[in-house]
């Protein structure tokens, strides 16, 4: 392989890589608070790059970035009030259920609403105009990503450890009776943690559609999937795991591929493969391994 | 009284046996109307539908379409068809598009002995070997030496690149008999790649292909993906042809890909609103067409879904009764039947012979270019 080749196959990797690991930490957020994964995770993904692709058609780019963001993190809210909340003292594996049947839920209420035709999605042309150096192409959207997935994972560390919804956050995720003793309403706080999720959801949701620019009721499957594996690669719970995870896993993907042009059938597999590998050798993930420090 | 009784009694009996004769004959029809395939199966119903208009009786009854939605997805197909033949006792099938899906549903016909006409499914997998699937389209390998013709010939290409769909059945034959007629006729194939139904980067491949420098790209991807797929290759400065199939045909293509969509060219069936030459059965359909539908283009799919529904009629006439058996027989006796897409004749595998016509992006519209016949 040439060094160009190379070069281009890196940056590949890295606006794959960023774009999974900006869904992977709202995955991790929501766990390391709530030791509970939610699965729907990837449908609220959905349901926010449908909400730019309505907002986008009346209202300039950003400000319906922003309709975007808030109208899913009330997605996320309600979910949490209609379908989380009532099995707060239900066993684990009823939320887990529950969230489960959410994303179905939201799944094929976007059949229904939106119908199954993929959508084209805006991409603003300064995003997605290549800049070319020399026989290597790269787009400032690949740029965009990681710096939006920095200024999203900073501001989410500032709200967990700067701020006293955040200090009720990690005190939520360890020991849920004695919070509520200290007289913090844990209701509300959880729907707090979910509206946050679901607004990194829809901010990847965003990322994902400019990149890829087609929506359909069943986009955010195999991102959700992906996104995942990327969590748990990296340690779920922790918020710096899940970006080194989305990275990683991305890099594997794109490199599996250019080396190994004849098993790019088997593309995703690697991703599986990975996932295996590393919680053989590390059952906690690259960056879980202090249990009780989670954020 | 007991008189009175006796005249209720018989003008009863009447509309019991006016009942019968006005029995209706049941066809199922089976697309996909949400999913990814959405866009194809909603035309071909309305395909159908129309024709159904037209022709709403055989035999002197009255014909009842029964439309179940497959999503897009082998195990509703099969369920689909499971429905259609138990619960609704139909005696003929239309559908599907996607050959996936038909083959999925043509198990269960081919078991309950109800014969199927297949839309737009080119796979020779889903008639081939089989007693009661018929079909309106042509099939992949002469669809795959139409492409690999129009590249070697029109566009002179010497090398050529694929990438495929491995989890879908059409891409899988489509893009393996392009390769072959390709060699045949001389040319070569210099880099051969595969990803998965749903997958949506594709730059690993695509920068792969790019490196090998081919002339041409033959993808025969369906319209969601093949429209990302060009979008990404011109990110990446690709500057072969891509080529595509006839799951490319639509609209949506030109709108998701935008401007990388120019130039690209994909095989169809032989008919398109705007095409040169058409013939009276073709013109006369598409005026029909928009007496119909006023703000909707007809497309191939909707004239395959016409096509279907008029193999079975036709059928039903010179079976001249409403049996599965009788029908199955006459379906596989079709000849020169007069449809929007030519005249219509099955062969030995139930596969009807026509041109594979030509499709270009220009200034982002489909322009039909022509019709190749290919070197086989």
């Amino acid at each position: 392989m040439t060094s160009d080749l190379f070069i281009q196959n890196l940056f590949n990797a890295l606006t794959v890589g960023s774009l999974y690991a900006l869904i992977a930490i709202g995955y991790s957020m929501v766990y390391g608070i709530l030791r509970f994964i939610n699965f729907a995770h990837g449908d609220i993904f959905m349901v926010g790059a449908y909400f730019i692709f309505f907002a986008a058609a009346h209202l300039p780019w950003p400000l319906a970035a922003a309709v975007a963001i808030g109208g899913a993190s009330l997605m996320g809210i309600i979910v949490d009030r209609v379908a989380y909340r009532p099995l707060r003292e239900a066993p684990r594996i009823s939320a887990l259920i529950s969230a489960i049947g959410v994303s179905f839920l939201l799944e094929n209420l976007g059949l229904v609403v939106f119908t199954g035709l993929p959508r084209p999605a805006v991409q603003p042309q300064w995003m997605v105009d290549p800049i070319t150096l020399g026989s290597i192409r790269i787009l400032p959207l690949s740029f965009l990503v990681p710096a939006v997935t920095a200024i999203l994972v900073l501001g989410l560390l500032w709200i967990v450890y700067r701020t006293r919804p955040g200090l009720a956050m990690r005190s939520i995720s360890r020991d849920i009776e004695t919070t509520r003793l200290m007289g913090v309403s844990i209701d509300r706080i959880i729907a707090m943690t979910f509206g946050l999720g679901s607004a990194l959801a829809a901010a990847a949701g965003i990322m994902w559609a400019i990149r890829y620019p087609q929506i359909h009721p069943f986009i955010g499957v195999m991102p959700g999937f992906k996104a995942f594996i990327a969590a748990v690669v990296g340690g779920i719970g922790s918020i710096h795991g899940a970006v080194l995870g989305g990275v990683l896993l991305g890099t594997v993907e794109i490199m599996a591929v250019a080396f190994y042009p004849s098993m790019s059938g088997y593309r995703d597999a690697f991703a599986f493969v990975l996932l295996i590998v590393i919680l053989l050798f590390k059952p906690t993930g690259l960056m879980g391994e202090k249990l009780e420090d989670k954020i | 009284m007991k008189f009175v009784k006796v005249l209720a009694g018989a003008a009863l009996a009447v509309f019991m046996f006016a009942g019968l004769a006005q029995a209706q004959i049941k066809i199922g029809v089976y697309l996909p109307l949400t999913g990814q395939n959405a866009f194809g199966g909603q035309l071909e119903l309305e395909g159908v539908e129309l024709a159904a208009k037209e022709i709403p009786e055989a035999l002197g009854q009255k014909i009842q379409l029964i439309v179940m939605d497959n999503k897009s997805d082998k195990m509703e197909a099969n369920n689909a068809v499971r429905r259609l033949i138990e619960r609704d006792k139909v005696v003929a099938i239309i559908g599907t598009y996607g050959s996936s899906l038909a083959m999925s549903g043509g198990e269960v016909a081919e078991a309950a002995k109800i014969p199927v006409v297949g839309t737009s499914c080119t796979n020779p997998l889903v008639t081939q070997g089989k007693t009661y699937y018929f079909r309106a389209c042509f099939i992949d390998p002469y669809q795959g030496a139409g492409a690999a013709t129009y590249a070697a010939k029109n566009l002179e290409a010497k090398k050529a690149a694929v990438l495929i769909d491995v989890s879908n059945d059409y891409a899988v034959g489509l893009g393996a008999f392009f390769e072959r007629s390709f060699i045949a006729l001389g040319g070569e194939i210099v880099s051969k790649l595969k990803y998965n139904s749903g997958d949506q980067d594709f730059t690993a491949q695509l920068t792969e292909i790019i490196s090998q420098q081919p002339d041409v790209l033959f993808m025969p991807a369906y319209f969601a993906e093949g429209g990302i797929i060009m979008k990404q290759a011109k990110e990446l400065g690709a500057k072969f042809r891509i080529m595509g199939g006839d799951a490319m045909d639509n609209p949506e293509t030109v709108s998701i890909a935008g401007d990388a969509a120019e130039g690209f060219i994909h095989t169809s069936f032989p008919y398109d609103s705007n095409m040169p030459d058409m013939n009276d059965e073709a013109k006369r359909f598409t005026a029909a067409w928009k007496a119909a539908y006023p703000n909707k283009e007809p497309n191939v799919n909707a004239a395959l879904g016409y096509a279907s529904y008029v193999m079975i009629i036709d059928a039903l006439k010179r079976a001249g009764k409403a049996e599965p058996a009788a029908i199955t027989t006459a379906l596989a006796a079709t000849k020169d039947l007069n449809t929007p897409l030519g005249l219509l004749t099955l062969d030995q595998d139930h596969n009807p012979q026509m041109p594979v016509g030509i499709i270009e992006i220009k200034d982002g519209k489909r322009v039909y270019v022509g019709e190749v016949q290919p070197a086989e």
